[in-house]
């Protein structure tokens, strides 16, 4: 993929959803034995390119996501690479137990990537938001679970993903005008987390859309006088445990996921640093075990207190208590 | 080792017979899927034994058939087919649903074992069949793929989402085998959840559909021996849940049951009078 300023803007604009597919158009070029599975979501997915280019990488499924994830355990058994992708909450939760046995228990390879997660589509309701599934694959052993900060990133994650010997899970979320977090090309890893700022007093961990929207935090924090770490945490699973270790210096760590605060993200943190002797308290800022009624992706990240505004509020009554 | 004779199925379904006598033995208290292997016998010998390129010499090739077991619980039947080609050993055999074995009661992926995939959670095994055909169509080989499925694994919504595919896809490389044996776990499937006339749905859905007698080797391999030009196939085999010991025929307090010592040797000499 070709990086530069005007390409990360492109994406920026399009959102990651679209983005995937460019990403996707690329990694067909390279790679021969690749196939993109769908389940009636092309456009969706911006997969239209794809499916155009390469007609013979792509399989439709229809609306049928178990099958979609057989067919696909049934394609990788034969070496081919595949790739799955649907809205979030069929591509993770319709056929979970599909997930379970062929990725997990069998150890099939295949990446898939679940677009439109989190709330992003939220004037359809919560049938087509998805705040569980972190929760959900988390609990399935050997699936690394990916949670992009940018357009940028999702094209990055992307190509590891699928050159990795991993089963993968590549959660997307933000909508067009995807705000950008790097502005040039970096070095992403899979598991290693990115510090994006250095403080001494807090730190907080993002995912995903809110990796944004803790640095826009953390500006707001600083103007208050408190030093604020804030890091990228891009890989839920297998979670980063020397960046978790580095953070409990800080007096206080914040998790900020548009997910359910019960199963992802700061679970995940809150798992590892109970283990530890000395660590920090933690506030868990995400949708807080509820479904609220829909609205736009604006209104319901101000109603779930997942604005930058928001989270310094909460970062504050917490540091007060 | 034991050489098959393609010739001689009946020997064949004989010696699988033998072997899951065995494998249940084995299990003892922690029981085992008696009655679904046993409907499933001679499908298995006369596709392994007649139909199949599938070896000890070649099931880790690229150029063989390929088998899926979606009734993963009938694994008793496939264990000893595999163990009669020479690929799971007597030693492994004795390990059945043993702690730390690679034969649990239902089976795991193991490439070494000659066993592809891994099921037992039912609905999910003609979905694989499906995307392994299609492979093996894309890679431009002729090889066909057998799955296994059970009648009352029909109840599941995931085998109408691979039984709507698979003829779109124009997978004529694909068979599903279905061992109508009227019965699930709890009771006969017109008691549970009938699937009334499954050719008709089988048909609707555009696989070229037939239906033979399930212990009649004959009537198996005539159907199994060719493909269809266009579509995938499916074969409705009707067959007798617990087949070939008079205490377990039709008997479905067979399906998940412990095989005492004297009902073993009891099996054991109806088994040498054929």
């Amino acid at each position: 993929m070709i990086i530069n300023d005007r390409n990360i803007k492109v994406w920026s604009t399009i959102g990651a959803r679209a983005t995937f597919g460019i990403a996707a158009l690329e990694l067909g070029k390279e790679i021969d034995n690749l196939m993109v599975l769908t389940c009636d979501v092309s456009t969706s997915a911006g997969l239209d390119r794809f499916r155009k280019t390469y007609p013979e990488k792509y399989l439709d499924l229809g609306i049928a996501e178990q099958n979609m994830i057989g067919v696909a355990t049934g394609l990788a058994s034969e070496n081919f690479n595949v790739i799955t992708t649907t809205f979030a909450p069929f591509q993770t939760m319709r056929c979970c137990e599909q997930i379970k046995v062929n990725l997990g228990y069998m150890g099939q390879k295949i990446c898939m990537v679940g677009i439109a997660s989190g709330l992003a589509l939220g004037t359809l309701g919560f049938t087509h938001c998805c705040i569980e599934d972190v929760g959900i694959l988390r609990s399935i052993p050997g699936i690394t679970i990916i949670s992009p900060a940018d357009s940028l990133e999702t094209v990055k994650a992307l190509e590891k993903a699928v050159k990795s010997e991993s089963p993968s899970y590549i959660r997307l979320t933000g909508s067009s005008n995807n705000p950008i977090v790097y502005k040039e090309d970096y070095d992403f890893e899979i598991g290693k987390s990115i510090t994006l700022k250095q403080g001494k007093d807090i730190t907080i961990f993002g995912t995903g859309s809110m990796v944004y929207q803790s640095l826009e935090a953390a500006k707001i924090l600083e103007g208050k006088k408190i030093s604020t770490t804030v890091v990228n945490m891009h890989t839920i699973k297998p979670i980063d445990k020397i960046a978790i270790d580095k953070a409990c210096s800080s007096k206080l760590i914040v998790t900020v996921e548009e997910h359910n605060v019960i199963g992802g993200l700061g679970s995940a943190i809150a798992e590892y640093k109970s283990s530890l002797k000395n660590s920090p308290e933690q506030l868990f800022i995400g949708i807080q075990d509820t479904y609220s009624k829909s609205g736009s992706y604006k209104f319901l990240r101000e109603k779930h207190r997942l604005t930058a505004e928001k989270i310094v509020e909460d970062i504050f009554k917490k540091l007060k208590t | 080792m034991y050489k098959i004779d393609p010739n001689n199925i009946t020997e064949l379904s004989n010696k699988i017979r033998k072997n899951i006598l065995d494998l249940s033995f084995y299990a003892g208290a922690s029981s085992s899927h008696f009655g679904g292997a046993l409907s499933s016998v001679e499908i298995i010998a006369t596709l392994f034994g007649k139909i199949m390129d599938f070896n000890k010499n070649n099931f880790q090739k690229k150029n063989r058939d390929r088998f899926i077991l979606s009734k993963g619980h009938g694994c008793m039947v496939y264990y000893s087919i595999l163990n009669i080609l020479g690929i799971i050993s007597d030693e492994q055999l004795k390990s059945f649903e043993k702690d730390d074995s690679d034969l649990p009661g239902h089976p795991v992926k193991n490439l070494n074992l000659g066993i592809d995939f891994t099921t037992g959670s039912l609905g999910m095994g003609l979905s694989l069949g499906v995307g392994v055909a299609l492979a093996i169509k894309k890679n431009n080989n002729n090889n066909r793929v057998f799955v296994l499925v059970g009648d009352g694994e029909c109840n599941e919504g995931s085998i109408w989402e691979a039984a709507l595919c698979a003829p779109n896809l124009g997978l004529n490389n694909l068979t599903v085998i279905i061992d109508n044996n009227n019965f699930q776990q709890t009771g006969s499937n017109d008691e549970i959840m009938s699937t009334k006339d499954l050719k008709k749905k089988w048909l609707s859905f555009n696989w070229k559909t037939s239906t033979v007698d399930g212990h009649n080797i004959e009537e198996i391999f005539n159907i199994l021996k060719n493909k269809d030009e266009k579509l995938p196939q499916a074969v409705i085999c009707n067959t007798v849940k617990g087949k070939g010991f008079s205490f377990s025929e039709n008997n479905n307090d067979w399906h998940h049951s412990v095989l005492t010592k004297s009902f073993y040797e009891k099996a054991l000499n109806e088994l040498n009078k054929k």
